[in-house]
């Protein structure tokens, strides 16, 4: 059976990593090498590493650190921050990266989520949406939150799914960092309208807000920040409350 | 050891060479077929369509080289995700027309899209999930307990014409092929590469083959 699959997101801001809430208000929670290292030691399911500042000056993804963090990093590790171009694509999975997220890109130059799709497969491209609610609706922003695209989240949603993205990784920038818990209803409508998996993330602050995105609202996966920057709470003690509550999870590994 | 990575341009190429370093592996990337002589065994990565990773097999010249490599001088070969479905005869993902885009034919059998909608499940089959070993499988997950979890990232999968080629499955909706076996060509759908020790535990053995 597939594993529900819990997944830390690591911000990255120049020299380090931050957490912030609703995309504003950044801390330093520290540098990234190390934190790589621990979770790869703890074997997370996978790991998002985003730079929300690479949209700001149009330069390439700084390749020499990625390649560092690459280098530590035994499971699936999806880089997002500054994609452009498909020949930034090939330099990342030559980095070590395994899959690539797009957000202000999926705005500015939709056809690249296609032309990511066709070379290296559906499998390789992540449609990241920052949405905010505007009451009635959901709208998509680019530019790490700042941008009102104008676009609705379900309606895009579908369009990247068409275009050939492999997963939406589907971020409420109004919960991010408060520990609120998901935005269910917004998953939900998500998830409704798309047949590829959708990952949730902005607002986790307990472990039962992760059962109730996954069980309530049909998230593939659950990505959290805060949760394991600030608290106590850790991705395999996420794993187990998942268990418990009867979602299949990855166990650890026992060799024979 | 040195074992030789097919480099054609498609690929998470970065992340294999790592794990097999990780192993006291050396791992070449081998950026012409000539040079896969210099090597004992071979990996075939691949990440993308089958279309596509076989247009750039053939545009580099690598389909001859490997068929040499593999059918004459029977050296190990080991198909990752879509490498593995490359082993095929046919696919069917990104064809231009209907019949499908022909494959290495190392191991008989066709590619073709899981059927997940049929399950009510999503497409990609994206994650962790449970392989177990089948007929000569074991040796390729020796020391890895039945039921493992593996990273896998894929829509399609390997349909194989002889039961006796199939070396573990996995379980999405239905039961379907997860590694395949063939004298001395393997291919896994899942990533051991990206499945942390377990995954090590695979590529170890592969090496030791």
């Amino acid at each position: 059976m597939l594993k529900t699959r819990v997944i830390p997101t690591l911000l990255w801001k120049q020299f380090g990593l931050v957490k912030g809430v609703g995309f504003d208000s950044w801390r330093r929670v520290g540098p990234v090498l190390p934190s790589i290292k621990v979770y790869n030691q703890r074997e997370v399911d996978e790991l998002i590493l985003a730079d929300i500042t690479a949209h700001i000056d149009q330069s390439d993804p700084d390749y020499e650190s990625i390649n560092d963090f690459g280098r530590d990093c035994f499971v699936p590790l999806t880089f997002g921050g500054g994609i452009r171009d498909i020949e930034q694509v090939q330099i990342l999975l030559r980095a070590g990266v395994d899959k690539v997220s797009l957000n202000t890109s999926l705005y500015d130059k939709p056809q690249l989520v296609t032309e990511i799709a066709s070379r290296y497969g559906t499998q390789c491209v992540v449609a990241s949406l920052d949405v905010r609610s505007d009451g009635a609706d959901w709208r998509c922003f680019s530019r790490a939150g700042t941008f009102d695209t104008g676009k609705y989240v379900v309606a895009f949603a579908k369009e990247m799914e068409d275009r050939g993205a492999g997963e939406i990784l589907l971020t409420s920038i109004e919960r991010d960092g408060t520990f609120k818990g998901y935005d269910l209803k917004l998953v939900e409508s998500v998830v409704k309208a798309v047949s590829i998996p959708v990952i949730a993330s902005g607002g986790a602050g307990s472990y039962q807000h992760m059962v109730e995105v996954v069980r309530d609202a049909g998230a593939s996966a659950v990505a959290a920040a805060s949760i394991f920057h600030f608290t106590e709470l850790t991705p395999a003690g996420a794993k187990q409350a998942l268990a418990e509550a009867g979602i299949p999870v990855r166990k650890a590994y026992r060799p024979a | 050891m040195k074992i030789g990575i097919v480099d054609y341009g498609v690929g998470n190429i970065g992340s294999l060479e790592r794990a097999l370093e990780e192993l006291d592996i050396t791992g070449v990337l081998l950026k012409d077929p000539s040079q896969i002589t210099s090597v004992e065994r071979v990996i075939l990565p691949g990440v993308g369509s089958y279309t596509e990773c076989m247009m750039r097999l053939h545009a580099g010249g690598w389909v001859t080289a490997l068929k040499k490599c593999v059918l004459t001088d029977k050296m190990p070969l080991l198909g990752i995700c879509v490498g593995m479905q490359l082993l095929s005869d046919l696919g069917v993902e990104g064809s231009a027309n209907e019949v499908g885009t022909a494959g290495l034919g190392f191991v008989p059998g066709t590619v073709l899209k899981l059927p997940a909608a049929d399950h009510g499940l999503r497409l990609p089959h994206v994650g962790w999930n449970e392989v177990f070993s089948r007929n000569s499988g074991a040796a390729l997950l020796a020391g890895i307990p039945d039921g493992s979890d593996f990273y896998f990232v894929h829509s399609y999968a390997f349909n194989t014409v002889n039961p006796e080629h199939v070396a573990a499955v996995t379980v999405y909706g239905t039961e379907f092929v997860v590694a395949v076996h063939k004298d001395n060509v393997w291919g896994t759908q899942f990533h051991p590469e990206k499945s942390s020790r377990a995954g090590f535990a695979v590529l170890k053995n592969f090496a030791s083959f």
